[in-house]
């Protein structure tokens, strides 16, 4: 699904902190097999929320066949979890849902994963076609049956943008800002009227502003590091330094407390929001600010920030079956149905036509038709290819560099250096 | 007649199998099994090719980790004074016979210690807060500008080294009031009937006295000090990178960052471990040292 549901990354971390000095215990390997290589149980390993629970009941009672559902909040517990089952074939999973910031990092061992292409019918046609090319490795096996997709809007605060006589209504507040430049003179009024920044940090625009540009973003074709000449990075970097110099931005690092408490507090008034970041603004906003926020367009043009895939480990033990669970899992009416559940964004073509999709409404936002909106703007999206170790890159050297330039720590040309040497020890793989 | 020499001779060895047996498990085989990787380019899932010392020399050039090594010791130094000071003064303060209700306040400062050390990374990362933290109110009740506690490093190192203090204070405190209380009470006595008064008494006979025992604790603060993590882990919002530009990234998270989070430096991550063990080897060796010389 979407990256990191990091709402309480806080205790997340402590618990991992605890843990990760003591010796993890895995879940046990018991999905047994009875006589004809049927299996009695498959277990579907995910993080945050699928909106799997209802599918898998009808599943269950198609095929005779059980299926556990193993939850993990957060993706930065998902992922130790998922690399130790694979590194000690201990309590491995029969379909595992990778994100797209560590898919790319799982693809450079492709072997780990069986190829779904023998084993499932050639959906290669159904899907958003730059995503489904995602779910294959190197050696040109398909190790991913697509999920979601992010997209990307802006989430903003109307009554913060009235209190700065700014427009309220989500078509005149996209209206407000169709390129970057335009985003950053909104910025400057809403400094100039409330003192306070409108934007909630510079790296969600820069994350923003490389997956608009798509192309090579911290990779090229052949995995080499091309941080420090990509178009997307130039673009991302000389826009974000043009935000914090305008002094648009509440400086809040994002998933740090001040950030969490900056939702409730109107610290900012607008972040960018993927589909999948409705649930965390309204869980940091809470039942108070319920139809305070609204979803409006993001300057310059579609983009996407998230997004899963199911795959089926090498090592498992039903791996024709588990493919079919996959297979079902992520078709057409398992994606409207998960949406509607959960949330999550459909990636085949024929969930994104749906008509229930189409017309669902968020009554948290403001009823904002989030169907329509994020729907609208998928297919618009330029395919990005992310390298092996795009996620660490990304966390690891752009953002460090780019708060370290938002908070007056290090001059525009020392963060730059900062971010391409950290680049070329973080993206090594 | 047998059979009890045989038990005689082997079953001491059964008694005492347990402890060797679980060090093996849990001490050794890690120890060992870390040293084999960290000569290798070890990958968590994938290829692992010999490659000598190599990571032991990368390390030594490695920027990030000296300034780690830089980091661990500094927040050592700027945490464990203060502490020692405060742990000496309370226990000089337990110690006097005049205090009233002295086991419940003995229980009292030992509480921080039985807290979980998460627990209290996550109040005092919220007490630091830059934007409603109520550490940044109340300076600013007395007209100091908010702090960004975790943009510099001095900020940092003072945020994180009130968590360790907190949480150590007391149970040195408790160490320290051991070792008073194992002074022989007629050295005072002698010392009051010629006139030396509390201070003099404190200065010219607890202090020396306690010498071995205040050793003692500076080695165990030496090691839980080099150890650092999970503190300047939750005060950084759980990323290893200790904050924008390293300010607060301690060894520990170095070596989490390099051997955990990134799958294919595993081996690098192991080395870095065996250099920690190694500080803490010498450290300990020096500390030794300087407690044979003064105990004698």
């Amino acid at each position: 699904m979407s990256v990191i549901r990091r709402r309480t990354r806080l205790i997340a971390v402590a618990a991992a902190a605890v843990t990760a000095l003591g010796v993890a215990a895995c879940g046990s390997d018991d999905s047994g097999t009875t006589a004809g290589g049927k299996p009695d149980k498959l277990v579907v390993e995910t993080f945050g929320e699928f909106g799997y629970d209802e599918l898998v009941k009808q599943y269950e009672k198609d095929t005779g066949i059980k299926v556990e559902l193993r939850k993990t909040a957060q993706l930065n517990e998902y992922r130790p979890k998922i690399v130790r089952s694979l590194a000690t074939g201990k309590g491995i999973a029969d379909v595992v849902a990778l994100e797209e910031g560590i898919l790319n990092e799982f693809k450079t061992n492709p072997a780990n994963w069986a190829d779904l292409t023998p084993l499932v019918a050639d959906h290669s046609t159904e899907y958003l076609p730059w995503k489904w090319e995602l779910g294959k490795a190197g050696d040109g096996r398909l190790i991913g049956l697509p999920t979601d997709v992010g997209s990307l809007a802006v989430c903003y605060r109307s009554d913060l943008f009235a209190a700065a006589n700014l427009p309220t209504n989500r078509d005149e507040v996209t209206a407000l800002w169709p390129d970057w430049d335009a985003f950053i003179e909104t910025g400057k009024k809403y400094r100039a009227a409330t003192g306070k920044g409108m934007l909630d940090s510079v790296t969600t625009a820069a994350s923003a502003i490389t997956f608009q540009v798509g192309g090579d973003i911290f990779y090229d074709a052949e995995d080499n590091i091309v941080a420090d000449k990509s178009q997307a990075v130039k673009q991302a970097w000389d826009t974000s330094l043009k935000m914090v110099d305008a002094n648009i931005t509440a400086k809040t690092a994002t998933w740090s407390p001040e950030w969490s408490a900056g939702f409730k507090q109107g610290t900012f008034a607008a972040t960018f929001c993927p589909s999948w970041m409705l649930g965390i603004v309204e869980g940091n906003s809470g039942p108070e600010n319920k139809g305070k926020w609204d979803v409006a367009g993001v300057p310059g043009g579609a983009g996407n920030w998230g997004g899963s895939w199911l795959a089926v480990p090498e090592r498992g033990q039903h791996k024709a079956e588990a493919a079919k669970l996959a297979e079902y899992l992520t078709n057409a009416s398992s994606q409207v149905a998960a949406f509607k559940l959960k949330g999550p964004l459909p990636t085949n073509l024929e969930a994104l036509k749906n008509p229930d999709f189409q017309a669902y409404t968020n009554p948290y936002f403001t009823d904002a038709p989030t169907g329509k909106i994020f729907g609208g703007s998928v297919e618009a999206i330029k395919p990005v290819r992310l390298g092996p170790k795009h996620q660490a890159v990304k966390e690891q050297a752009m953002e460090p560099a780019l708060r370290a330039y938002e908070g007056g720590e290090a001059t525009a040309a020392a963060a730059w250096e900062q971010f391409i040497k950290d680049a070329a020890t973080q993206g090594a793989f | 007649m047998r059979r009890a020499r045989w038990d005689l001779k082997y079953s001491p060895y059964l008694y005492i199998a347990p402890f060797f047996v679980l060090f093996g498990i849990f001490g050794l085989y890690p120890m060992a099994k870390t040293a084999w990787m960290s000569l290798h380019d070890w990958d968590m899932i994938g290829e692992h090719t010999f490659i000598g010392f190599d990571n032991y020399t990368a390390l030594f050039q490695d920027e990030y980790f000296w300034n780690a090594t830089v980091n661990t010791l500094g927040m050592f130094v700027v945490a464990t004074v203060p502490q020692l000071v405060l742990a000496l003064f309370l226990a000089n303060l337990l110690n006097r016979t005049t205090l009233r209700a002295r086991t419940l306040f003995r229980m009292a400062i030992f509480v921080p210690n039985i807290t979980s050390v998460a627990a209290v990374a996550i109040v005092f990362a919220m007490l630091f807060q830059r934007d409603f933290g109520v550490v940044n109110w109340l300076l600013g009740l007395v007209g100091v500008n908010p702090v960004d506690w975790d943009a510099q490093r001095w900020s940092s190192w003072t945020a994180i080294a009130f968590m360790v203090d907190w949480r150590w204070t007391g149970y040195n405190a408790l160490i320290l009031l051991a070792g008073m209380q194992a002074i022989p009470k007629d050295l005072y006595e002698a010392a009051a009937l010629d006139g030396a008064n509390q201070w003099r008494q404190f200065w010219r006979i607890t202090l020396p006295m306690l010498t071995p025992t205040f050793m003692f604790v500076v080695v165990l603060s030496t090691i839980g000090g080099l150890q650092l993590f999970t503190e300047p882990l939750v005060f950084g919002n759980g990323n290893m990178r200790g904050g924008t530009q390293r300010e607060f990234q301690t060894l520990a998270m170095y070596m989490y960052e390099k051997g955990i989070n990134s799958l294919n430096t595993a081996g690098y991550g192991a080395a870095i471990a065996w250099a920690l063990f190694l500080m803490i080897g010498i450290i300990a060796v020096v500390n030794f040292a300087l407690v044979r010389r003064t105990v004698k």
